[in-house]
């Protein structure tokens, strides 16, 4: 069921987080037993021997048994700890995710390039504490991986247990800047969410007030 | 004017732009007062700068062992960029390398 994960058709950055589709997404997020743990194992597997085979450039049997044995050492020897998907996987909403990042990722290079290029200015930054509203690990690492290509906002820090982020911004002007860049990181998150979060974890991005911001 | 011809010349454009995007992260490298802003440069337009090189390249190869590979580069160039940049800013801040001055807010002071 899960041993051909379709290549390149993932978020970038995340290879192990992404199921075709997502089997039992009506059992509780947290309990992820040996079964998703066995799932998760059998995904990295996936993903890494779709690399093996998009390195060498072509597929076949050698290829595949060299991917197997390669992944296998690689799983092994390297153990991680176990990244849990416990949600839903909605195409819909990867593909806005998708769509908005691509546009972001192009204004925050053009921003960045303007500032650049704009002589005799000196930008001045800002390192704010952003508590997210889903702490799962997925979430946290996603979300700081895609605010570091979006406009204004770069990953610092992490608090995993609290689950903040801590992001420097580029470029600020003044307080309103910052507020701004807030929100950009939740939209982020919201985004991630709902593309594959939970319908739990869905719920709590209405339910918890964005204003719950740094003590 | 044909379809490879066509292909030719928008990856030739890609190419260009991407390159474009990569002199400008130098520029941008080179001039920022702070690790922390020097950091956004070589994750935003150097990124997509590596990417459209990839689009550009994919255009003029055309070949599906290349494309494989191509694909490969721009997920783990998209994956590992804000990985290493949050390593270096992390160490930056922790060993006092970065310029509170030129800061508005730091709400990671203390922590």
């Amino acid at each position: 069921m899960t041993d051909g994960p379709p290549p390149g058709g993932g978020v970038p950055g995340e290879p192990s987080g992404v199921p075709p589709a997502a089997p039992a997404a009506d059992a509780p997020a947290p309990a992820v037993g040996r079964v998703g743990r066995w799932r998760d194992q059998a995904l990295a597997l996936g993903w890494l021997v779709a690399a093996w085979m998009l390195l060498w450039g072509d597929v076949s049997w050698g290829n595949l048994a060299a991917g197997l044995l390669v992944g296998t050492a690689v799983l092994l020897f390297f153990p991680l700890p176990p990244v849990t998907f416990g949600g839903r996987f909605r195409p819909r909403a990867l593909l806005v995710f998708l769509a908005t990042f691509v546009a972001e990722l192009v204004s925050a290079s053009l921003h960045v390039a303007a500032v650049a290029l704009h002589f005799g200015y000196r930008p001045r930054g800002a390192i704010i504490a952003v508590p997210l509203r889903v702490r799962t690990d997925l979430n946290l690492a996603l979300t700081a991986e895609v605010i570091s290509l979006v406009p204004g906002t770069l990953i610092l820090d992490i608090d995993r247990a609290r689950g903040v982020l801590y992001v420097h911004v580029l470029d600020v002007r003044g307080p309103g800047d910052l507020t701004a860049s807030r929100e950009r990181v939740l939209a982020v998150e919201r985004r991630i969410v709902r593309a594959i979060g939970s319908p739990d974890e869905v719920r709590r991005l209405d339910l918890e007030p964005t204003e719950r911001r740094n003590p | 004017m044909s379809a490879s011809t066509l292909a030719d010349w928008v990856g030739g454009f890609l190419l260009l732009a991407g390159a474009t995007l990569g002199l400008v992260a130098g520029i941008g490298l080179v001039r920022f007062p702070n690790v922390l802003d020097r950091i956004h440069t070589a994750t935003k337009p150097q990124v997509l700068g590596v990417l459209l090189l990839l689009a550009g390249l994919a255009l003029r190869l055309r070949t599906p062992s290349d494309l494989g590979m191509l694909v490969l580069v721009a997920i783990f160039q998209l994956s590992t960029a804000p990985v290493a940049a949050q390593m270096i800013g992390r160490a930056a801040y922790r060993s006092g390398r970065v310029d509170r001055t030129l800061l508005d807010a730091d709400e990671l002071a203390g922590r």
